[in-house]
């Protein structure tokens, strides 16, 4: 771990804001902040998971990373690769080359475009794709299909060549597993392994804990729009008297292989947030401290935020 | 009274490979039973086979020794793993709550459904939350049986364990069967009573 | 978090535009309708003026103040627009929710005559169907009506097929709705706002059609106030330098088409769950 805060960060992620401008009713127009003061660090050579439920703006970090937002999307903070801040020019810069992103959805591939073509890209050489077809097990009459002849897992393997044609150093994944049966996610992870022991960062956004145990090396547990924990996986399998935040212990509490015992209340909605730490209204350590801003602490080898924690 | 299906047999064409072949199942009412399997084993088809949402090629379900009907409020529900795509968008929750039946008080209290949600787009709500009202539309007086394909998979998993509680007093209460169809072996044996292991049962080549 | 950002934001922009595009096309529609016919008769003593005080858009080879006659002609572009879009319109829902609904053999069947009349040049078959029934309002209005709906039919029926494999329309089933429930329920408003937007989009397809045949001698009478009958007239004069009378009418035409577009793409971007929150 020592060794690890020297070697610069691949990605360094500080107190990012993602807020997008929505209508209400008419013609009033509000801001919604999604992601709040969101801080995480990738070294080159791991996995990072993030972990949250679906639908709670995990893939936002994913995008905010890829500079890939709609329109109506603002973002504050900062995000560097490298030591370099990643500004939008530099983003569409080393996109797809430096940074690979495979997303959530087979959609992303174009329909109309045939494998070979799309994972070559613009600038990719025939034979680099050929290596990284016979890397995953894609046959060569794969190259001639279209995407909608790929099956699910032909697919994920096709979205992971492509990241991996263009030697990218940090490779963003979006939900790579869903839809993949047990050994062909087996094997995307074991892809992901190996591309972290070459010298890659990975950021891996899941919402399957199991996952996260099975292929991570640090786990940043994702709870209504911010990062409340981000600990070693060895942490997480000890138990929860080895992790940090109330809420990392109460999912651990949760867990079918455990106790199966769910805490009360909801994460809150992002219109709806509490003053202080999100948490808060369902923590059994909560005080008067925690209404104030709560910022990401270091605490034995892990970053947590609760001033609580020990 | 049991669920009972009879060599089922499915495939999207003529041609294409069966995804199911002779499929045998039986659950009690009252039953709670895991169907365990990886994906791609076709476990949500046969769910949704069995809840009618899709008609088997060959064979058939039968409820209480008779076939499954096919209009007016099925006895067999289903509730799935995306509730954000089984609520309408345009409409509010109390209206997707009422479709089937004019859910009570003592139902929604005891799903841990707050009174101001009623008054939500279902695009205000998360998952979790959006799940409860799916659960709550399901469990009308008529519901007998109820299959849970993957209902949690989406969730984190303290609101996973949350939904479970519930949906385990609401059989305990109604009497209803479960079949429970989920990848997560932990789960499995947490929740039934009996695990039936999809690639055991299924062999379509 | 709650601030209410600037008044002026995109959607308030395009409320302004389609209540402007609304208030020109209402207005002309109306003024067209309720004219005085004397407004525009013939008066040989002032043929040919060139715009003015006393006549602003001019008038024609027979003294006729171009005008009044414009704006009749085209509220009369507007008149079998609308018909003609509305009768396009029912064709087409009609045709695609039966296609999608039953499916099977009669799904092939309106597939097959989408095909074939969009195989066709829109032109040709109007220009048929037109000379077939005799010209006139009659055959322009058929022609026209009969010739827009395959676009929308095929824009509505993907929409149906799209909505009914959602798992909340099939859940509506097997919670004892019956089809009729459905249809009325789930699927038509949802089909709806497409459907509108494509409908306000076939208006200057429609007006167009119209002053196109008319303008080739298959539509409108040469009698009539039509922006056709107008502008084909003063080709014969534009040689001459008469310039108002094909000047004036083509900017009212493009106008009109342009703002039924204006309606349409902004009634898209604000439907659109993509783009509508920008």
């Amino acid at each position: 771990m020592e060794e690890k805060q020297e070697k610069m960060a691949l990605l360094d992620v500080q107190k990012l804001r993602v807020s997008f401008d929505m209508y209400e009713r008419g013609l009033q127009k509000k801001e919604l902040e999604v992601l709040h003061e969101l801080s995480l660090r990738v070294y080159p050579g791991e996995i990072l998971a993030v972990a949250g439920a679906s639908g709670s703006g995990k893939s936002i970090l994913a995008h905010a990373v890829m500079g890939i937002l709609p329109g109506n999307a603002r973002t504050e903070g900062e995000i560097r690769y490298r030591g370099e801040l990643l500004d939008r020019k530099r983003q569409e810069s080393i996109r797809g080359k430096e940074i690979a992103f495979i997303p959530q959805s087979v959609e992303y591939l174009d329909p109309l475009m045939r494998v070979d073509r799309q994972v070559m890209g613009i600038r990719g050489a025939k034979e680099k794709q050929e290596t990284a077809f016979a890397r995953y097990h894609l046959g060569k009459e794969v190259e001639r299909m279209y995407p909608f002849q790929l099956s699910g897992g032909m697919a994920r393997r096709v979205l992971i060549s492509t990241a991996v044609m263009e030697e990218a150093r940090l490779i963003v994944a979006d939900e790579p597993t869903p839809g993949l049966n047990a050994e062909m996610a087996m094997e995307t992870l074991q892809n992901f392994r190996e591309l972290a022991d070459e010298g890659c960062g990975v950021l891996l956004i899941t919402h399957d804990i199991d996952l996260a145990f099975q292929a991570a090396d640090r786990i940043a547990v994702f709870y209504a729009g911010t990062i409340v924990e981000i600990a070693s996986v060895a942490d997480f399998l000890a138990g929860k008297e080895a992790l940090r935040h109330p809420y990392s212990k109460a999912f651990i509490d949760a867990l079918p292989q455990n106790d199966f015992k769910p805490i009360e209340g909801f994460q809150p909605y992002a219109g709806n947030l509490p003053k202080g730490c999100l948490f808060a209204p369902r923590c059994p350590m909560r005080s008067g401290e925690c209404e104030k801003e709560i910022a990401m602490r270091k605490i034995r080898d892990g970053e947590v935020r609760c001033v609580h924690a020990t | 009274m049991q669920l009972e299906a009879k060599k089922i047999s499915f495939r999207y064409q003529k041609n294409s490979p069966w995804i199911l072949k002779d499929v045998d199942l039986t659950v009690q009412a009252g039953e709670r039973v895991a169907l365990l399997g990886p994906s791609g084993y076709g476990k949500s088809t046969l769910a949704k086979i069995l809840a009618g949402y899709e008609n088997p090629v060959k064979g058939e379900v039968f409820w209480d020794g008779a076939p499954l009907p096919k209009k007016g409020f099925c006895p067999v529900q289903m509730i799935g793993q995306h509730p954000e795509k089984a609520v309408n968008p345009r409409w509010k929750m109390a209206r997707i709550v009422n479709e089937g039946w004019q859910a009570d008080e003592q139902t929604l209290r005891e799903l841990g459904i707050e009174k101001a949600w009623m008054n939500r787009w279902p695009s205000e709500l998360s998952g979790g939350e959006l799940q409860r009202f799916c659960i709550a539309r399901a469990l009308g007086p008529k519901t007998k049986f109820l299959i849970c394909d993957e209902i949690s998979t989406m969730l984190d998993v303290i609101t996973q364990a949350q939904i479970w509680q519930k949906v385990l007093a609401a059989a305990q209460k109604g009497g209803l069967g479960l079949l429970v169809v989920t990848h997560n072996k932990a789960l499995a044996a947490r929740v039934c009573e009996r695990i039936i292991e999809l690639p055991k049962l299924n062999r379509p080549s | 978090m709650d601030r209410k950002t600037a008044r002026f934001n995109t959607r308030t922009r395009v409320m302004v535009y389609i209540v402007l595009a609304f208030v020109y096309l209402a207005g002309v529609l109306l003024w067209g309708l309720l004219m005085d016919p004397e407004a525009y008769a013939v008066d040989y003593r002032v043929k040919f003026l060139p715009p003015g005080a006393g006549h602003l858009f001019g008038t024609d080879f027979m003294g006729r103040d171009m005008l009044f006659r414009c704006v009749k002609g085209l509220s009369t572009s507007i008149v079998i627009g609308v018909i003609a879009s509305a009768v396009s319109s029912v064709i087409a829902l009609a045709a695609g929710v039966a296609a999608a609904v039953v499916g099977g053999k009669l799904d092939s069947f309106v597939n097959w005559c989408v095909d074939l009349c969009m195989g066709m040049p829109h032109l040709v078959l109007l220009v048929l169907i037109s000379f077939m029934l005799g010209r006139g309002m009659k055959g322009v209005m058929f022609g026209v009506a009969l010739t827009h709906w395959p676009e929308l039919t095929r824009i509505v029926r993907a929409e149906v097929l799209q909505i009914r494999a959602q798992p909340y329309v099939q859940a509506a089933y097997r919670l004892g709705k019956t089809r009729m429930q459905v249809a009325r329920e789930h699927i038509l408003p949802h089909v709806l706002p497409v459907y509108l937007i494509g409908v306000i989009l076939l208006f200057p397809h429609a007006i167009m059609h119209e002053a196109s045949i008319t303008f080739l001698g298959f539509g409108l009478s040469a009698e009539e106030p039509a922006i056709g009958v107008i502008l084909s007239e003063s080709m014969k004069h534009i040689a001459t330098g008469k310039w108002w009378l094909a000047l004036f009418p083509g900017i009212l035409l493009l106008a009109a088409i342009m703002l039924f577009d204006v309606i349409g793409e902004n009634l898209k971007r604000l439907l659109n769950p993509g783009s509508g929150h920008e």
